[in-house]
């Protein structure tokens, strides 16, 4: 298994082959496929919600409320008389979107403000960071309550705003650092020295030798979306009339699903929620794992005892 | 000198940074004041009776906006910080944070530094047993439980324990209200026993980053020439795992360390919540819902000025522990 991620990584540049490398090095690590196939189900979920239930309006309160599990109901309704595994299989959608969205456009901010601070250099250097390093210790909780609050009814698209605002900073450091010690290798001499743009230079030659980095924080920003989204939504700063997991928190709090009884309405989505963190997570170890031979897991050949 | 003056600079501008995001957002977005007071009293008071109660405590939305703002500023540094204009109408605000912080100080300040004491004591004797028991089975677990939102641990550790045993736990508030606050066992015990759920929340979702950034850390450590030197020398193993490897691979643990301590009053919002403990986490959710501005302000200031102190301690800190710091001034 070793030897198989080891040829991957050192055959990932000749383009052909990196696709069957990445896939060869997740097959190879367990933690990386386990968190891959948990993506893949729930990916699968949002995409074709109707494939798994057969319930069109999840939020109508169409049932009896307060049923017990049953083969009709694989969790029960809730104390509002709906299905609450439909509710589930319509939620994924949104709350996968939030975490893929705000994540992709938090690592786009962060690669421009991080990767043109460290080439830049200078004073847009010192400009750039000190701004990263201000949005980095100003506390985003509290800024994303207040944000959300008063940016109006909590619509998706302010919540991806907030998130991607406050979710940016934290990598912009780590890739602007790495953007500063790549500066002086010697592949980038070449390449300036055969007269190439600078434009071409960073997109050809620059980011492709941060992809390991840029992708980890995708993962990373990706989890915090996740995690944040659903805890705006848990406290009824989202749109209390949406399908997503933390808006179904929101209700069997709301209700006191777990005092009266109903501790699914409550479990279910927060479980949801905290696999596909899981998910992200474990992927992203799994990566520091590829990248980093000495944290891999050692195969235990103890010859003593 | 310089590297002070670079951090006191740094400080001061974050803090302005904050401070000004604090006094716009709430008023360039919809939503005032009035309006929410209005709703509370069901429009049994007049719109000009409430208006002009709230100017009597300090609320003026007519005059100029940069008017308001200096007054602003100069207020958040005298100490001035107003009353509240929300639920809790008229009181003090700093008499309200008083009353908040030693609780949050109290559950999530313990917690926190228990989770990074423990966190890091784990992490090394996985690290320095590479391939041991401890560090087949820990990693994967942390990896878990270090992505499990909050308020959900807290939801489940309240149904297990609280719920399903017959409130063997209690699950509600910071002390049991029948008791008289005062140093009696009683007393006492109640408090205890109130925190025990939220900080076994805090520490279970916490404490699996540190382990494994110190298990990484220990194990990068000990692959170092300083290492091998020692274990050369024939040092007691204890001695090279604890001065030589822990106290290297522990600093780049120390900044993350500092954020989370000043992040301590701020990051427990959802834990508070979800317990109904009156920390100051809970003040913050109570003052946004009731668009309590002066309560806001005050605290979203406290939150930043915890952050940028910890910095500047860990800064310190950084420089005593580590000789290389030091000769880079």
């Amino acid at each position: 298994m070793t030897m198989a991620t080891t040829t991957a990584l050192t055959t990932a540049p000749a383009r052909t082959r990196a696709g069957s490398g990445l896939w060869r090095a997740i097959r190879g690590n367990r933690k990386a496929l386990a968190g891959t196939v948990i993506l893949f189900v729930f990916t699968l979920i949002a995409l074709f919600p109707g494939l798994f239930t057969s319930v069109d309006d999840p939020s109508e309160l169409a049932f009896e409320p307060r049923l017990e599990p049953s083969t009709a109901h694989l969790l029960g309704t809730t104390g509002l008389g709906q299905d609450i595994y439909s509710q589930l299989i319509h939620g994924t959608r949104e709350s996968l979107v939030i975490a893929v969205v705000a994540g992709a456009l938090a690592t786009v901010l962060s690669v421009l403000v991080g990767v043109s601070a460290a080439y830049l250099g200078g004073i847009a250097d010192d400009l750039l960071s000190l701004l990263t390093n201000v949005v980095l210790v100003i506390p985003a909780f509290p800024l994303v309550i207040i944000l959300a609050k008063y940016a109006g009814t909590g619509s998706l698209a302010v919540i991806l705003a907030v998130l991607v605002f406050t979710g940016w900073s934290y990598g912009a450091n780590q890739l602007r650092a790495q953007a500063l010690s790549l500066r002086n290798r010697e592949f980038l001499e070449s390449a300036r020295a055969r007269g190439e743009r600078r434009s071409y230079i960073i997109v050809r030659e620059v980011l492709p030798t941060m992809t390991s980095l840029i992708v980890a924080n995708f993962l990373g920003a990706a989890l915090y979306s996740l995690l944040t989204a659903a805890g705006l939504q848990f406290l009824g700063l989202g749109d209390p009339n949406s399908e997503s997991w933390g808006t179904m928190l929101y209700w069997a709090q709301n209700q006191q699903a777990l005092q009266t009884g109903l501790p699914l309405w409550s479990l279910a989505p927060g479980l949801c929620v905290a696999l596909l963190g899981v998910a992200f997570a474990l992927v992203n170890y799994a990566f520091d794992e590829i990248g980093n031979p000495a944290l891999r897991p050692v195969r235990r050949r103890r010859k003593r005892a | 000198m310089r590297f002070i003056l670079r951090r006191l600079g740094f400080f001061v501008l974050t803090l302005w940074a904050a401070l000004t995001l604090n006094f716009f957002i709430p008023r360039f977005m919809p939503g005032d004041p009035v309006d929410a007071l209005i709703v509370r009293t069901r429009g049994r008071v007049t719109r000009e009776s409430l208006e002009g109660m709230l100017t009597s405590f300090g609320f003026k939305p007519d005059t100029n906006l940069l008017v308001q703002y200096l007054d602003y500023l100069g207020h958040m540094f005298t100490g001035d910080w107003g009353r509240s204009i929300g639920q809790t109408l008229g009181e003090p605000v700093t008499s309200l944070i008083g009353g908040a912080l030693p609780w949050t100080l109290g559950l999530v300040g313990i917690t926190t530094v228990l989770a990074f004491l423990l966190g890091a004591f784990i992490g090394t004797v996985a690290g320095w047993r590479r391939g041991g028991t401890l560090d087949a089975i820990l990693p994967p677990i942390f990896v878990v439980t270090s992505a499990l939102p909050y308020f959900w641990v807290g939801l489940l550790l309240i149904l297990v324990f609280s719920e399903w045993t017959g409130g063997l736990l209690p699950s509600n508030f910071n002390y049991d209200t029948s008791i008289v606050p005062g140093f009696s066992p009683g007393f006492v015990g109640s408090v205890l026993t109130h925190a025990i759920l939220p900080a076994a929340t805090l520490l279970i979702t916490t404490i699996g980053g540190w382990i494994l950034t110190m298990r990484n850390n220990m194990i990068t450590t000990l692959a170092e020439d300083y290492v091998r030197m020692a274990r050369a020398k024939g040092l007691n193993p204890r001695r090279i795992m604890y001065a030589y490897a822990a106290r290297n691979a522990v600093l780049p643990n120390l900044a993350g360390f500092a954020m989370s301590l000043g992040f301590v009053i701020s990051g427990a919002i959802l834990i508070e919540y979800v317990f109904n403990y009156p920390g100051v986490g809970y003040l913050l959710y109570n003052s946004v819902q009731n668009v309590d501005y002066p309560l806001m302000q005050a605290l979203f200031m406290l939150f930043t000025v915890a952050v940028l102190v910890a910095l500047l301690i860990v800064d310190i800190a950084t420089v005593w522990l580590d000789p290389r710091a030091r000769a880079k001034g």
